[in-house]
């Protein structure tokens, strides 16, 4: 594992690194003094990735901070309403929680294999089968959440005027499914984006347009689909975990 | 060793089920974010690369959550606050 990295371009941006980078493709026929897939502006393949991943992780962390306040008012809320939240808790169905966790993990898996697969230059049906997997497993997560959703309107915990609830916090109950379904419905459009992200990438994976010379949108994907992961491995217990104990139903 | 990730990953999902239906005060928080935190590292070490990035993805990554640790205790250092002097409450 560690070997391949140790060949793969990570120290882009050094001045004074030689410009001119042999052909990497060879099926080319005809030598270029550059890779066909390097943008002007950069010197070589190493710091066009570069570039790429440290933008993207610049675009993550406007992500972090679009969650991130999301989260605050989760904790502002809980913060207020310990036992109302709990209480709001312990109706979700912690299994089919726990099931789109392990699968989006799952996911994870198979997108960091993709990558793999386009970095060490496997056939572009290896890389696709990884991709499909991916988004396979993408909608598996988004069917069970629309199970989770229909559940929700037929027992009437969608908040607004048809909200209603038997315990013994209503209000922080209320307050409980607004922030869930918020977080929730951000996570699954972002899931939703990046299924599309995934089509384009297997598209293009499947025109043969990745080896270890160039990967990067395959790589740059995969922050995204690894991010969207992160979300709910911190929405899993926070929103389906925190009533377990309590009078669980 | 993606695949050891994975079933890192896995069993940290299993433990913190299994805790959440033991009660052990505040400390179930403690636990469950403890995994939380601890499973997100190694997303974001192995599956997203940052383990063999350059400094500058590693600051880059980093800022952004501890910006986000910022925005929890500045928030919460107010409201927890409010009321402490007579008469500031609201």
């Amino acid at each position: 594992m560690s070997d391949s990295y140790s060949e793969a371009p990570t120290a882009g941006g050094m001045p004074g690194r030689v410009a001119i980078q042999p052909p990497g493709n060879p099926h080319d026929g005809h030598s270029h003094p550059h890779h066909p897939k390097l943008q002007h502006h950069f010197d070589d393949m190493a710091q066009q990735a570069e570039a790429s991943t440290l933008g993207m992780w610049v675009f993550l962390v406007t992500e972090i901070m679009f969650f991130g306040g999301l989260f605050m008012a989760y904790l502002l809320y809980r913060w207020a309403n310990p036992m109302g939240f709990q209480e709001a808790s312990s109706h979700l169905n912690v299994w089919l929680g726990a099931f789109n966790t392990a699968v989006l993990i799952f996911s994870s898996l198979t997108m960091a294999m993709a990558v793999r697969a386009a970095q060490t230059s496997a056939p572009a049906k290896s890389q696709v089968m990884w991709l499909v997997g991916t988004m396979i497993l993408g909608a598996v997560f988004l069917g069970v959440k629309v199970v989770e959703y229909a559940d929700k309107f037929k027992h009437h915990t969608v908040p607004g005027p048809n909200f209603v609830w038997e315990g013994q916090y209503p209000a922080a109950a209320e307050i409980f499914y607004s922030i869930y379904f918020c977080m929730t419905g951000l996570h699954a459009l972002h899931m939703i984006i990046g299924i599309g992200i995934m089509l384009w990438i297997t598209w293009m994976a499947a025109r043969r347009q990745f080896d270890s010379s160039y990967y990067t949108p395959v790589e740059v994907a995969g922050l995204y689909w690894h991010f969207v992961d992160i979300v709910w491995i911190f929405l899993f217990p926070l929103l389906y975990l925190i009533g377990r104990h309590y009078g669980g139903h | 060793m993606y695949v050891a990730i994975f079933l890192a990953l896995m069993i940290g999902t299993a433990v913190t089920v299994a805790v959440a239906f033991f009660d052990f005060g505040y400390m179930n928080n403690v636990i469950m974010l403890a995994i939380a935190v601890t499973k997100a590292l190694l997303v974001i070490l192995f599956f997203m690369h940052v383990r063999w990035s350059t400094r500058l993805t590693w600051v880059v990554a980093g800022a952004g959550f501890f910006w986000l640790l910022i925005l929890f205790s500045l928030t919460m250092a107010d409201y927890m606050s409010r009321g402490w002097i007579a008469g500031t409450l609201r």
